[in-house]
């Protein structure tokens, strides 16, 4: 699963930044049939978090009501130099990760 | 009845058909567990029509400070009409520093959509938003 995450790379201590999580991933729905008439099984990551040197500040649980490729858009406070960890898992038990890292004067 | 009074009777109820809904969602009461959710606070923000039910933007915004004393713990998706009303949680923290989300949804219709937030003080608020949808979110084969 290949996922773009932006944050900027410096910020200021205590200064409020924006995160932007963009995965890929159809999230079906569990409620459309392929070409033969079969119901195609739903398949949506249903949780996401993201962790800032450890702590987690940021937890979604998504369902079949969020959009294909899901982009889920929050904000930080820059705290400490340091990487953000995003962590992610779909109803196959496909997980993904990725790690960011944030320098902070 | 007068004629006149019979054109401005219906004047009236042609104006604003239903759409004026400012009651909450009997669903998206059940997460205070019985405790009032209030109006207010909470912004949803969505576009007054979507040609695609597939990706629509979302933006929630609350009033908080985001401090560890006052802060808002989580934020509550519904849809009236989608097969899972509860289209999304998160989970934010005093180390969100700003109490926003941005996401799409999927509609499967015209609707509204309500957001519900859960405050560190155990109050519980919430702000709905009308959407028309032209083309629904995948339910039906076509």
């Amino acid at each position: 699963m290949a996922a773009r995450i932006q944050i900027p790379a410096s910020a200021k201590k205590g200064e409020i930044v924006e995160v932007r999580v963009l995965i890929q991933h159809p999230m079906e729905t569990g409620y459309r049939h392929d070409d033969v008439g079969h119901l195609i099984k739903r398949n949506v990551i249903n949780f996401l978090s993201c962790r800032y040197n450890g702590v987690e500040v940021f937890r979604a649980d998504l369902s079949s009501g969020i959009a294909a490729n899901p982009y889920v858009q929050f904000f930080t406070v820059a705290d400490k130099s340091g990487e953000l960890e995003f962590y992610w898992i779909d109803d196959e038990g496909k997980q993904g990760s990725e790690r960011q890292s944030i320098q902070v004067a | 009845m007068r004629r006149r009074d019979f054109l401005a009777g219906l004047a009236g109820s042609l104006a604003f058909p239903a759409i004026a809904q400012e009651t909450l969602d009997p669903l998206a009461a059940k997460i205070a567990k019985g405790a009032p959710v209030r109006k207010g606070r909470v912004t949803v923000t969505l576009p007054q029509l979507a040609d695609n039910g597939n990706s629509v933007p979302i933006r929630v915004t609350v009033e908080s400070p985001m401090t560890e004393a006052d802060h808002v713990k989580s934020i509550h998706l519904y849809s009236e009409r989608n097969p899972v009303s509860n289209m999304a949680n998160f989970y934010l923290g005093p180390r969100a520093g700003k109490a926003e989300i941005n996401s799409r949804v999927r509609l499967a219709g015209s609707q509204h959509v309500t957001a519900v937030a859960a405050l560190s003080d155990g109050t519980f608020w919430y702000d709905a938003a009308a959407i028309v949808v032209t083309l629904s979110a995948c339910l039906d084969e076509s």
